[in-house]
């Protein structure tokens, strides 16, 4: 069964058409990532779903049930918010419980569903605070505690990691995969960061402009890009793009990723060093060909310094094709 | 902090000011409450000199205890000002919540109609609300100054709660919508408590005026069961005699409740209560 099916969804704020067309479906279980620039739509989509905003056109199903007109709280759906958006006036507790009590479950079933929620998100001494009362990363995990209480059938997270600070941000990556695997959810989880969207998805949806641009797994997205948005968005460092006249001739544009770019003595890319930034692990080499920039990912070290002239090779089969409107050519 | 303000000078001077306007504005208050507790020869001798064994005096306070029913028209006073105060904050808050919450066709005019009475004086309209009163029988009632005066704060606090309203986090409301709360619970739960600090500000603005007012007790409550204070210490004021010490007397008790009043609400004005809710 799906858990989501959305078909020729449209969206317009007067006379601004925010979605444009969407058609999709979310499996049982699968963990999908709408992924964008700012402003291509995904906050709005995620509305949509929840029920917060309304479709201008098109049909919504969530668990075979159409919820067009079916409030927010009924769609058996819940909402992890950037901002978290908790309570001020409730302790954690009351965070957690509060949509349970609306639902008149009984006492017992609420006791059992916050001591299981708050054991999986280590929130057990925190039951009492309030939260101006915790930090950031525990606020995080009250929201998604208030979430996984409901046991919904579709968990939508709307950029919930954006306002942590790097290190947490990382840790609670894994906490929600972790959390995902656990459950075994349906979850939807919008971002703008290409990073959480390859390291958690089963399905990625690369949204622009209110459009669908691609959909499939994060390495069928990144071997196989449909035109040179979406490669161009995921992975990072990001791809390079060149026009072929630089290498022979043509109209076209060559697209070549980072890691597939090596040093060769006789390579076809002639660049001069502009700035080189070591990572111990890994050293960026960030160069200009005639006037075109190119990042290129070399493994290890190495002994690379500004204004030094390189010659850079890459694979045939490593280079993608596209057109002048940004389609890929095979 | 910056530098000009950890400056000594600049410490100083600021303080000064303050105190200087502090005490501009309490002398009169002040003086008030001297001569309130002289006998009639000493205030018209030495209005600003403080009482002394020989010019106190309790005169005052003896007569308005025994003349009028001070107790009752301390109370309607309070029952005006407190009732006018809850409906103008509960209803100005409803109007606010839904012009800045929900998109409908002429919110924006709404909006302007309902802020055009902060510009047009209310009193302009006495003669009509008389007749109004009239014809609902409401005259000398305690429901027709709650009522005029509710009409009278309204603008303000519309225009003044909305504003603060709009800054109310989306998500909070969604995440209310999300768990099944209903818009009133979201409004009265949620959104309330938030922008407490505001509604006290506009409890303030419109309490002291309300206390104060002459002339719509004058005119549409003057019997005696429904004097409000201010009313009923004009009974020392006079054409030709006026009972000073009365009147002094009177106007200091009247300060005391707003001041409790105020102390209250400015605490509120102080102390918010969003961290935490949203980062």
């Amino acid at each position: 069964m799906t858990a989501l099916t959305l078909t020729n969804v449209n969206k317009s704020f007067g006379n601004v058409h925010v979605l444009k067309d969407i058609t999709l479906e979310v499996e049982e279980g699968e963990f999908v990532v709408f992924v964008g620039p700012s402003g291509c739509g995904k906050s709005t989509l995620l509305r949509v779903i929840a029920g917060l905003e309304d479709a201008s056109s098109g049909e919504i199903n969530i668990g075979g049930q159409q919820v067009n007109l079916v409030p927010p709280s009924k769609r058996g759906i819940a909402m992890v918010f950037q901002s978290y958006a908790l309570y001020p006036h409730l302790n954690v507790r009351g965070n957690m419980t509060l949509a349970l009590k609306q639902e008149k479950q009984p006492k017992a079933v609420i006791e059992e569903r916050v001591a299981n929620a708050s054991r999986m998100l280590n929130l057990e001494d925190y039951l009492d605070r309030y939260p101006s009362e915790l930090s950031g990363g525990q606020r995080q995990r009250v929201a998604i505690g208030r979430a996984i209480v409901r046991e919904p059938k579709l968990f939508l997270f709307d950029e919930p990691l954006s306002n942590l600070d790097a290190a947490l941000r990382m840790n609670t990556r894994i906490e929600i995969a972790n959390l995902h695997r656990a459950l075994d959810a349906s979850m939807i989880y919008v971002t703008h960061d290409q990073t959480e969207a390859m390291t958690l998805a089963d399905k990625i949806v690369v949204l622009r402009d209110g459009r669908v641009e691609q959909t499939g797994t994060p390495m069928e997205l990144y071997n196989n890009p449909a035109n040179q948005f979406v490669a161009g968005f995921l992975g990072s460092p990001s791809m390079n793009f060149l026009p072929e006249g630089l290498l022979g001739s043509g109209q076209n544009t060559i697209g070549i990723r980072p890691e597939d770019l090596y040093l060769s003595d006789d390579g076809p890319l002639a660049a001069r060093v502009s700035h080189v930034e070591k990572l111990g692990g890994d050293t960026n080499v960030i160069a200009k060909i005639h006037d075109h920039a190119v990042t290129a990912r070399l493994f290890g070290q190495h002994a690379i310094s500004e204004g030094q002239e390189l010659r850079f090779a890459y694979a045939a089969d490593k280079a993608y094709r596209f057109d002048a409107a940004g389609q890929r050519l095979r | 902090m910056n530098k000009a303000r950890q400056n000594p000078l600049n410490t100083a001077a600021m303080h000064g000011a303050l105190i200087l306007y502090t005490l501009i504005a309490l002398f009169p208050v002040f003086v008030i409450l001297i001569n309130s507790f002289k006998s009639r020869r000493a205030i018209f001798r030495e209005p600003l000199a403080l009482p002394n064994t020989d010019s106190f005096s309790m005169i005052g306070y003896e007569t308005v205890m025994k003349q009028g029913d001070f107790f009752l028209y301390f109370q309607n006073s309070m029952i005006v000002t407190v009732a006018s105060l809850f409906f103008i904050l509960l209803f100005g808050a409803m109007a606010a919540y839904a012009l800045s919450e929900y998109q409908f066709k002429g919110n924006l005019l709404m909006g302007l109609y309902l802020a055009l009475g902060i510009m047009i004086p209310i009193r302009i309209g006495t003669v009509a609300i008389l007749e109004m009163m009239v014809a609902t029988g409401l005259v000398n009632t305690l429901w027709a100054l709650i009522l005029v005066y509710t009409a009278q704060g309204l603008p303000l606090a519309v225009f003044i709660l909305s504003e603060f309203m709009r800054q109310v986090s989306d998500d909070l409301k969604n995440a209310g919508r999300i768990d099944g709360l209903s818009e009133y619970t979201i409004f009265f739960r949620l959104v309330l408590p938030l922008v407490r600090p505001a509604m006290a500000t506009v409890a303030v603005f419109n309490m002291i005026p309300i206390w104060n007012d002459l002339w719509f007790p004058l005119i549409l409550a003057p019997a005696e069961e429904t004097k409000t204070l201010t009313l009923g210490s004009q009974v020392f004021i006079g054409q030709f005699v006026t009972d000073w010490n009365a009147v002094l007397s009177a106007l200091s008790m009247a300060i005391l409740p707003v001041l409790v009043l105020y102390v209250i609400f400015s605490r509120q004005l102080i102390r918010g209560i969003t961290s935490g809710a949203v980062k």
